[in-house]
Formats: structure tokens, sequence, C-alpha cells
């Protein structure tokens, strides 16, 4: 018999088994679930089709029976490779392992990324102290007007828009910030650095800025509450960064495109809290902050409790198991 | 078909073959999903704008129904389809494209994620200059994003799988050699997309190889849809052709 009529026969042989394996695939794409036994159905399917492939390889390399073997092969591969998804598991997984070893492997990073924006700080403060024109390099035209008529630019500013809008449009540029401080890093952190120190001098300068008209107390009023989380999350998310940017530089294993990819895997869960966290802070801007309403204690107590509360997701400790902490007071007290 | 491929290993010891999209086929997709997202925001904004008069200043309170859905759907569309959709969006489906991972296997939520946070460097400084220079320069045709995420969007070859179960009927039914087969299948399949001219003379010189006893010139006559009859005659086993070898084709 020629190759031909071989190759005939098996695809009339098999065919029955493609067609129904075409229907499986269909059916199991469109659902989120499989029961046990569909699940060993596909399996078996796959290692049938990853025969009848390499035959038709063989008999006929170039022909459409290959082709259609290969996008069927393909398909089954990325159906059986399917990760279920999490829901409530997952979200607690990221809470108690991925979101605190991402931290805990940045600790030195965070803290490097606190003294940079706090130096930054330190020359804007410097720089506008000494030379107070340069405050136009810093802040807006709209912004020095309203300080130098003698009131902040941040007064009377949910009169003028909802605080609901304003809470949007904040935590959306202050999520953009963030997200622009971690995607910097791809430049070998230099982006990161320079988006850092960038916030850094500018919340130095319109302090020093704002204390030369004797309006500092005012504005740290309005940042108390809002501030220590959202310059927090601008320090975790450069930290981020700045791994990103040392994976590229400095590759620990396999090629800076495996690293870079492993790095990303290893930091995204805290962008994602860095979200989160962002979003909490555009609402305490937009409704607390400028609020004359709110006293100085409660603004302070809310900052301090926003910023444990970050703390403590960044720690683990919110949502460690139980348990965790006797084992951790028995490492102490062992070592 | 594309010339770039990825082979991966896989459990079975046969590996798998993925063919890599290159920067047309990506643009295509983006295009189809940017004209898709920017219809939607757009039909929410008249909604919400013209029909339930909401108003459309960015410092009213109406803002949060008009503006921010409309916001949302245009800048949310692509991670929040792409993770619903694992690893497609309708412009993908319709470009014929679908992201994996490097494995081969469904790209998962954290990594769809990624590379959608590095849409911000990959349409650096406009237009996706960053992603499409990447796409241009790497082994695998990746843009940042997807070098980040371990992504590869890839060829999903639904028309294969499809003439798959078809030529099966065909195999039984015909007494073609498979290859001629598989062919005519082919020509028939892509007839609409040929030049007609070049179909003409496609389909004329494969009949006249078919018949070698028979008239050349009496396939000249024929009009595009009764040459395309008698392909499909042939194909579908009505008409025998015997003694055309796989060669002569």
């Amino acid at each position: 018999m020629s190759e031909s009529t071989d190759m005939r026969a098996w695809i009339v042989a098999r065919a029955g088994a493609w067609r129904s394996m075409v229907q499986s695939i269909t059916d199991l794409r469109q659902r989120r679930r499989a029961t046990v036994e569909e699940s060993l159905n596909a399996v078996e399917a796959y290692r049938g089709l990853a025969r009848d492939l390499a035959t038709s390889r063989r008999l006929a390399p170039a022909s459409r029976t290959t082709a259609g073997l290969e996008a069927l092969y393909s398909q089954l591969h990325a159906l059986i490779g399917r990760k279920p998804r999490g829901g409530g598991a997952a979200l607690l997984a990221l809470l108690r392992t991925d979101i605190p070893s991402a931290a805990h492997l940045l600790r030195s990073r965070i803290a490097g990324m606190a003294c940079l924006m706090a130096l930054g700080a330190i020359a804007g403060w410097w720089l506008i102290s000494a030379y107070p024109t340069l405050i136009g390099l810093v802040a807006s035209e709209e912004m020095i007007d309203h300080v130098e008529r003698g009131h902040l630019w941040t007064e009377g500013i949910i009169n003028i828009t909802p605080s609901s809008i304003l809470s949007v449009r904040i935590l959306a540029n202050n999520i953009a910030v963030s997200v622009f401080a971690f995607c910097a890093g791809i430049f070998l952190a230099i982006g990161t650095f320079y988006l850092v120190a960038l916030n850094g001098l500018m919340l130095g300068g319109v302090f020093a800025f704002v204390h030369q008209h004797g309006l500092a107390a005012a504005l740290f009023t309005f940042i108390i509450a809002h501030g220590p989380v959202e310059l927090s999350v601008i320090c975790v998310a450069g930290a981020a960064g700045v791994a990103l940017g040392e994976s590229i530089a400095r590759p620990i294993s396999g090629t800076r495109r495996d690293s870079f990819q492993a790095c990303a895997h290893e930091v995204a869960p805290l962008l994602l809290l860095c979200a989160a966290l962002l979003v909490g802070c555009g609402f305490i801007e937009g409704f607390i902050s400028p609020d004359p309403a709110f006293p100085m204690a409660s603004r302070i107590t809310i900052g301090s409790c926003y910023w444990l509360l970050m703390w403590a997701l960044l720690s683990g400790r919110l949502f460690a198991p139980p348990g965790a902490a006797q084992a951790r007071r028995r490492r102490l007290n062992s070592s | 078909m594309p010339g770039e491929q990825v082979f991966v290993q896989s459990a079975t010891g046969v590996d798998l073959t993925l063919n890599i999209a290159g920067p047309g086929h990506r643009s295509y997709a983006f295009i189809i999903d940017w004209h898709i997202r920017l219809l939607l925001a757009g039909a929410w904004l008249l909604l919400t704008g013209f029909f339930l008069k909401l108003s459309l200043n960015a410092r009213s309170h109406d803002a949060l129904l008009s503006l921010l859905p409309a916001a949302v759907i245009y800048f949310l569309y692509h991670p929040i389809l792409e993770v619903a959709m694992r690893g497609r969006t309708p412009g993908k489906r319709m470009a014929g494209l679908m992201l994996v991972d490097r494995g081969g296997g469904t790209a998962g939520t954290t990594a769809l994620l990624i590379r959608n946070l590095f849409r911000l460097v990959d349409c650096m400084p406009a237009l996706y200059v960053v992603g499409l220079v990447s796409c241009f320069f790497t082994a695998q045709r990746v843009r940042i994003g997807d070098m980040a995420a371990g992504t590869l969007l890839v060829l999903d070859d639904a028309a294969a799988e499809q003439s798959l179960t078809r030529l099966e009927a065909l195999a039984a039914r015909s007494r073609l050699p498979l290859d001629v087969l598989e062919l005519l299948d082919q020509i028939i399949d892509r007839w609409p997309d040929l030049e007609p001219n070049n179909r003409l003379l496609i389909a004329r010189s494969l009949l006249a190889r078919m018949h070698p006893g028979g008239d050349a010139g009496q396939w000249s006559h024929l009009t595009g849809s009764e040459l395309r009859a008698r392909l499909l005659e042939l194909r579908d086993g009505a008409a025998t052709a015997t003694g055309a070898g796989s060669g002569d084709v």
C-alpha cells in the first residue's frame, strides 16, 4: 500500500476522535470548571493527540492535517495547563504570602527610597528657602497665587468640585504616579530615582514656600490624614521599580529577560496593594483632608491608623495564619 | 502563514509549535480593539449626555455616571477583557490571535495584569512606538509588557482546526490522493481571498492537470463560479479523477 493510502486510512480511522476532541475543547474552554473525569479524559486525549501529531508530522509534514492537529494540540496544551481561578483562597494567599514576601524582599530598597525622598525634600526646602523665586519650578501659578494671597489652594476646594469627583481624580493620578515609578524601573531604575527624588523635592519646596507665608501648619493639617500612606506607597512602588532595574542590570539567574520576568512577577502583588491603598488615600484626600470640620486629632488618628494598616498588610501580620505570632515569638526566644 | 515559530517541550515528548504573531497582526488586533473601546466609550457618553441628560462637566456630580464609566471602558478595556477572556479580546479573536505564556499554556491573571501595566512604557512617547520597536527587534516579537509578563502573542489557527474535521469527511468519500484533496480544499477555502485572475488561472491549471487526457482548452471558457463548482465536485467526490497523482498537481 502507498503512503497516501495509509494516511487516508489513518485519517478516517482517527477522525472520530479528533471530532470529539474539537467538541470537548470548545466546551471546556467556555466553562470555568471541569469535573475530574473530564480532566482525565482531556489528559488522555492530549496523549493521543501527541501520538497523532507525531505520526502526521512524519507522514505529511506540510499538510493541512498536520496544521489542524498542531492547532488542536496547542489548544489542548493550553487548556490542560490552565490554572484555576483562585477566588477567595488566592486572595488570602496574596495577602498572607505574596505581598509580605515581596515587601520583605524589598525592605532595604523601600528604606533607600524613603531616604531618597527625604533627601529630595530637604534639598527642595533648602532650594526654595535660599531662592524663593524658583518656586515656579515646583508649583503651579494657581498654587503660588493662592499662597501669596494668604490661603492654601486646597481651601474651599470641596465647594468647587464634589468630594467624590475629587477623590476619583486624585486616586487616578496617584495610581498613575505609582505605576509610572514602578515601570520607570526598566530604564535601569534611573527613571524611578528621578521620580521619587522629584516628588521629595516638590514636597520640600512647597513646604518651604508655604512656611514663608505662614501656612506650613495649614498644609500639614491638610496632608496628615492621607500623606503618610500616599508617600509611603510611592516609596514602595519606587522600590519595586528599583528591583526591576536591578534585575536587568544584574540578572541573578538565567538571561536578563528571565530575570526581568521573574522580578516583575515577584513584586507585582505589591503594586496591587499599592493601588488599593491609593484608592483609600484618594477618598481620604477627597472627603476628609479638605473638610475643615475634621479636627487635627481626628486627622492624626486617621493618618496613623491607615499607615499602621498599610504596615500590617506589608508585614503580613493582618492576615497571618493562627499561631504565627506564637511561632515567631518562639523563634525569637530560641535565637 | 507566519515564518516565526517557537517550539515548546511538552510532557508528552512531542514539541508544541507556536506561530508567533508579528507586528502587523498585533497592530491589526489593536486597531480593532481601539475602535471597539472608542465606540463603547463614545456610546456611553452619548447615552448619558444626550439621552439621560447628565452633565459631561468633569467637576459635576454627574461625571461619576457619565465620564467615569466611559474612562473605565476606555482605559481598562484591555486588562479586564484579557483576564475575563483568558488572553483574548474581541480584536485578538477577530485577528485570530491569543495570548499564551512562554510554555504555551493559558496566560495567568498576574501575567495579564503585568502585561497591561507596562502599556505605560510601551505606548511611550506616542502611538506605541516603544512597543512596536521592541516587537521589531526581539526574537519572539514581544513588547516590553510581554517580556515582563512572560507572555507570547500567537496565532490561533481556528481555520486549520476546522479543516481537520472537514478533511476527514472528504477523505472518506473521495478517491483523490490526499495531497491533491488538501490542495483542492485549500483553494476552495481561500477562493474569496484570491485575486480573481489568479484564481481562474490556478483553477484552470489544476483542472487541466487532473484530467490529463482531455483538451486543456476546454476549461478556458468557464467562468469563475463554474470553475469553482467543478473544483467542488472534484473535492466532494462527485467526480473522480483517477490517475491524477500528486506529482502532476
